[in-house]
């Protein structure tokens, strides 16, 4: 993806990631800033399915040839899908960071954590 | 001038003058004075090029190398016959003095050196993944460990009694930072005791490390042992002799998951004991875990087909605390060394030399195991080395005939007793292309008189020194 | 002359790489093996050893004959750039020349067919070879005792800090952390990792050195060790060290020396005299062994007394008694923390750097570090002028020692090129670049060692090559982007190759 873009419908996280809420689950992934640092990404493994991830702590890594980044969960919750096309197509998170660059899919432990995270306009002031 | 130094004083007077300084000791101003060291180093003068080569040439002939006697010392380290192509090859300017290959476009020949080493360890081991080789045997055997910890999340270490003593020793220092525990199993009749190994192997064992051939010389049946490790999750890691893949069933095909071993054998000299390379192959799915440098195939902007250093992510320069090793410098001549003798072996000479091995220690074994005092160790199957026992105790039998000067050298085989107290009466003989069947016989020869006392008369001898008539070398 | 940005091809680019498997041909051979011998049979291989043990098929190795294996690896050869063709001024990796006396006195028969299991009584000469190294460089480093076990530097900060635990543990203390300056070389955190110890970082203050107010704050009982190098890898002298060696001293800590940056202060300054108690030396850096194009090198460790008594075994001494003076292989070492590798060590590089200190002697290593010093302070000088000046400030503005750190942002905001392009354009220049995008401390980072066995006219030719190119990016960046032209590849597809990453021929 060319240029910056920084979808209303999400929530941020300073450490560079979104979040999609829907209902009880989140969909996550990192933000246009983070793959534009961190280069091509070449790899990304998730976490295993049935997994916790803790709101600001790493869950996963992302790398590019140069480089390895921590990705943060902007929220708790239990994993209940990987976005497995990542294996064979890592170039999406570059491409298509919030759509088909997505990263997992949890089901929330503690939805008033959402009220916590930023929203576009607050990320995109944020990275001035 | 000193050093290989070019700078002349003229050069330092102008040099200086772009500076700014009026001495070079201003440069070091930066060093509080207390810390200066104010006086010479205390160490002799340097010495011309000449002084320095008779000093060291003079340390040199009074060792006593493979030249001047037959060696059938091995233990991980072997005579052979080393082609003269090597050292013309790596004596080259160009793979002597680059540095590691961080600028791909200019380092294409190193590179493709490493990724055709790559292939051939893959193909000796039967694993698919390899990297361009580690320092050496013993250590490789704790980055195995290593990666099996990070891959199982488990710290037991298993370990057998046949892996070699050093390498046993390396992985018990290495456990202490790596935090893990090493369990040894017994061996029984020369082999690794299938019993004892499934009794140690637990949900708690991230690694299970046999060597085949074992340290005592004999052929494990690793698939088999290999059935308890797999049963329980862990790893299975065994240390292979590269000589012996020309007709042992690889690793690869015996269930292992990390293959690792000595390269010396393949194209490096003995150089009492170093530098040399490790070699370190592995299922696919560890590739992301492997330890040291791996080179990769790609294209360059216009198409061309061309090789660079991949998955750096893993390694010290990027991922720093989280590195699969800390390994920079690796032995990267000396793998070169080891596929330019591969290549010069070749598919077939490759097959030929292991039976060449394996026939010509079966007949040092018999010769000498059927000597007067003497007997094989266990029956157990070997390849190029094997253990004698011997009823007289080894400093009397091994103990060459000295003179006016002291007592003799030592024969050059490999005693026991120190790595292994429970065999104090044996020694480990290893047979290379290189010990001709006349050497055998000189060595049995000297292992007779030896038994028997060299002040015994037991045979007559020509004037070449071999022994006649009613002599016992058969 | 022509441009070569006009080339589209140079005859180096043409010759396609082709691997020596490609090049085998079914039934070609370069090896004659002896004859088997009078009296041995040749029984099948399947009487000797069991079936079910043996290899079914063979492995998939080159069918070369001998002249296609020397061709092949000669070809190889020239597309490789080397020391001796050319200027390599790699920040921290001490270029320097590879005297040849040292490939004639390693390949001596005497100590390169000697089996490392030979007797000691029958390898006085190779045992005395490690001893004097050990000698000297306890004489260079300032500390008593050497061990010569382990391979590289990077497993010499290894058993630095198994030493380190070794000598806690002695004291029945167990202290969990390690700290290390931000600027280190990525070797310190990951050795630290692997002796099962936590990283800590430490901050660096304006003039490059430790920030000392940042050690205090984090220098507690849970510190094991401080691992430093001095002059640091921005190649400034750090004048704090007395201070910080108290400080962490008093904790009960150790202080570790990553000798990579020995080449400064061989005969000037002496890190046991600093205070350090462990040092590791990197023979491939200072003491002339050649690089190999990735190793082989040597890492020995320097020690204080007191932690003497964990060093690997076997060591190697000097024994003097009745039957006079000898050298032997000390096993007897309970506190010892064990081995790191098999047998004694990289013998064949102690041989080559035992001669390079034999040659030099005291004051010519002295005079090495400097001359070092001088060459790495007349580039920086020469750098400070014209275009470089400006667009590649030096990240300290002090003297430094045989290394120094520009900064290329200036030029990546000014001219829209990058370190990375420069060193690409650098290639086409005939020189290998600097050290890029290290330390991470500074941005677009650029580490020039010049050593000194170089020429001034080389390094006269460097600054005179990095003014043009930056002449030629403020007219055309592009060129520099799109470098190098000449090399015998050009721009590699890194990302592709990791993505889906090719390590072997397929079969």
């Amino acid at each position: 993806m060319a240029e910056a873009s920084y979808p209303e419908d999400l929530k941020y996280h300073p450490e560079h990631d979104w979040a999609r809420i829907e209902g009880d689950e989140a969909v996550l992934g990192v933000t246009w800033y983070a793959q534009d640092s961190l280069g091509e990404v070449v790899f990304f493994e998730g976490p295993e399915v049935g997994s916790e991830v803790t709101k600001d702590q790493p869950y996963a890594e992302v790398e590019s040839v140069k480089a390895v980044s921590d990705v943060v969960a902007p929220v708790s919750g239990e994993v209940i899908a990987v976005n497995e096309a990542l294996a064979d197509a890592p170039e999406s998170i570059n491409a298509d960071p919030y759509q088909s660059g997505w990263l997992v899919r949890i089901r929330l432990s503690d939805p008033s954590e959402v009220d916590g995270l930023m929203d576009a306009a607050a990320y995109a002031a944020s990275l001035e | 001038m000193a050093g290989y130094a070019p700078i002349t004083p003229t050069d330092q007077a102008e040099m200086l003058a772009a500076i700014g300084v009026d001495s070079i000791d201003e440069l070091f101003a930066q060093i509080p004075e207390d810390l200066r060291l104010g006086r010479p180093l205390d160490l002799p003068d340097g010495m011309s090029e000449s002084e320095v080569y008779r000093f060291l040439a003079g340390l040199a002939d009074t060792n006593l190398d493979a030249e001047r006697i037959p060696s059938f010392l091995g233990a991980g380290m072997y005579d052979h016959y080393v082609p003269a192509i090597v050292e013309a090859i790596i004596g080259r300017s160009e793979f002597l003095t680059p540095y590691t290959p961080y600028q791909p476009e200019v380092s294409q020949g190193g590179l493709q050196v490493m990724f055709e080493f790559q292939t051939a360890m893959s193909e000796l081991t039967g694993l698919p993944v390899s990297n361009a080789g580690l320092y050496e045997g013993p250590s490789a055997a704790a980055s195995a460990a290593y990666l099996a910890m990070g891959q199982t999340g488990r710290t037991g270490l298993v370990a057998s009694r046949g892996l070699h003593p050093h390498s046993r020793e390396t992985l018990a220092t290495h456990a202490v930072g790596f935090g893990a525990t090493v369990a040894e199993v017994g061996l029984e009749g020369g082999l690794t005791s299938g019993e004892e190994l499934e009794a140690a192997v637990t949900e708690e064992t991230a690694a299970v490390f046999l060597q085949n051939p074992n340290f005592l010389g004999a052929v494990e049946d690793v698939a088999a042992l290999g059935e308890a490790v797999a049963a329980k999750g862990a790893l299975l890691v065994v240390a292979v002799d590269p000589m012996t893949l020309g007709i042992l069933r690889p690793p690869g095909e015996c269930g292992a998951d990390i293959a690792y071993g000595e390269g010396q054998p393949l194209g490096n000299r003995l150089d009492f004991g170093g530098p040399s390379f490790g070699f370190f192959c592995a299922k696919e799915e560890h590739i992301r875990k492997m330890p040291g440098r791996i080179a990769g195939e790609t294209t360059d902007a216009d198409g061309r087909r061309g090789f660079v250093l991949t998955l750096q992510t893993r390694e010290q320069h990027i991922r720093r605390e989280k590195a699969t090793s800390n390994i920079c410098t690796a032995q990267a001549l000396n793998a070169l060394a080891g596929m330019v003798h591969l290549a010069w072996l070749g598919k077939r000479g490759f097959v030929e030399l292991g039976e060449l091995l394996a026939r010509r220690t079966a007949h040092a074994r018999r010769l000498i195991g059927g000597l007067e005092g003497f007997e094989p160790l266990a029956d157990a199957p070997v390849v190029r080395e094997f253990a004698i026992r011997s009823e007289r105790p080894l400093d009397e039998v091994l103990r060459l005939p000295g003179d006016e000067a002291g007592p003799g050298p030592l024969l050059p085989v490999y005693p026991l007793g120190r790595d292994y107290p429970e065999y104090e009466d044996a020694f480990l003989v290893a047979i290379t292309e290189s010990r001709s069947v006349e050497d055998v016989e000189w060595l049995a020869h000297m292992l007779e008189h030896g038994q028997a006392g060299w002040d015994e008369h037991i045979h007559d001898h020509d004037e070449a020194g071999n022994p006649v008539a009613n002599g016992a070398v058969r | 002359m022509s441009d070569a940005t006009t080339i589209a091809e140079t005859p180096q680019q043409a010759d396609r790489a082709i691997t020596i498997y490609e090049k085998s041909v079914p039934g070609r051979r370069a090896a004659q093996l002896p004859p088997l011998g009078e009296g041995v049979e040749e029984t099948p291989i399947d009487q000797l050893i069991p079936a079910h043990l043996l290899r079914e098929e063979p492995a998939e190795l080159p069918e070369v004959s001998e002249p296609e294996i020397v061709r092949h690896y000669n070809r190889l050869s020239r597309r490789n750039f080397d020391l001796d063709t050319g200027f390599y001024p790699l920040g921290s990796c001490t270029m320097k020349y590879n005297p040849r006396l040292n490939e004639r006195v390693a390949a001596l028969p005497g100590h390169a067919r000697l089996h490392p299991a030979t007797a000691p009584a029958e390898a006085q000469g190779a045992l005395e070879v490690m001893y004097l190294l050990q000698e000297s460089l306890a004489e260079i480093t300032g500390l008593p005792t050497v061990s010569l076990q382990p391979s590289a530097g990077s497993q010499g900060e290894l058993a630095g800090l198994l030493l380190t635990r070794a000598y806690h543990a002695d004291r029945g203390r167990n202290p969990g952390k390690v700290l290390t300056p931000d600027t280190a070389h990525g070797t310190n955190p990951a050795s630290v990792t692997m002796a099962g110890y936590e990283v800590v970082k430490v901050a660096t203050d304006e003039q490059g050195g430790v920030d000392v107010d940042d050690l205090r704050s984090k220098i507690d009982e849970d510190v094991a060790c401080l691992m430093l190098t001095n002059p640091n890898t921005l190649g400034v002298f750090d004048r704090n060290i007395a201070e910080i060696a108290s400080l962490v001293h008093e904790t009960g800590a150790l202080l570790y020396y990553d000798g990579a940056n020995l080449n400064a202060i061989m005969g000037q300054a002496r890190p046991g005299d600093m205070g350090f108690d462990i040092v590791h030396v990197n023979l491939h850096k200072s003491f002339s062994q050649p690089h190999g194009g990735g190793g082989p090198g040597a890492g020995p460790i320097a020690v204080s007394e007191r932690v003497e008594p964990f060093i690997p075994r076997p060591q190697v001494v000097r024994v003097e008694d009745e039957r006079g003076e000898r050298f032997e292989l000390d096993h007897d070492r309970p506190k010892s923390i064990g081995r790191l590798r098999g047998f004694q060590g990289n013998f064949g590089v102690f041989v080559r750097s035992l001669a390079y200190v034999l040659s030099l002697g005291g004051d010519g290593l002295a005079e090495a570090s400097r001359l070092a010093v001088l060459n790495a302070n007349y580039l920086k000088a020469r750098l400070a002028e014209g275009r470089a000046g400006r667009y590649l400030p030096v990240a300290f503005d002090r003297h430094c020692m045989h290394e120094f750190v520009l900064s290329g942002a200036p030029m990546k905001k000014e001219l829209g090129i990058k370190t990375l392009d420069l060193a690409k354009r650098l290639l086409d220049f005939g020189y290998h670049p600097p050290t890029v995008y290290f330390p991470l401390l500074v941005d677009e980072a650029l580490m020039i060692e010049p050593v000194e066995t170089e020429a001034r006219s080389e390094l006269d030719g460097f600054a005179d090559a990095i003014e043009r190119i930056l002449e030629e990016a403020e007219s055309d960046p592009e060129i520099a982007r799109n470098a190098p032209y000449t090399t015998p590849v050009r721009r590699l597809d890194e990302v592709g190759a990791t993505r889906r990453p090719v390590i072997r021929q397929p079969r």
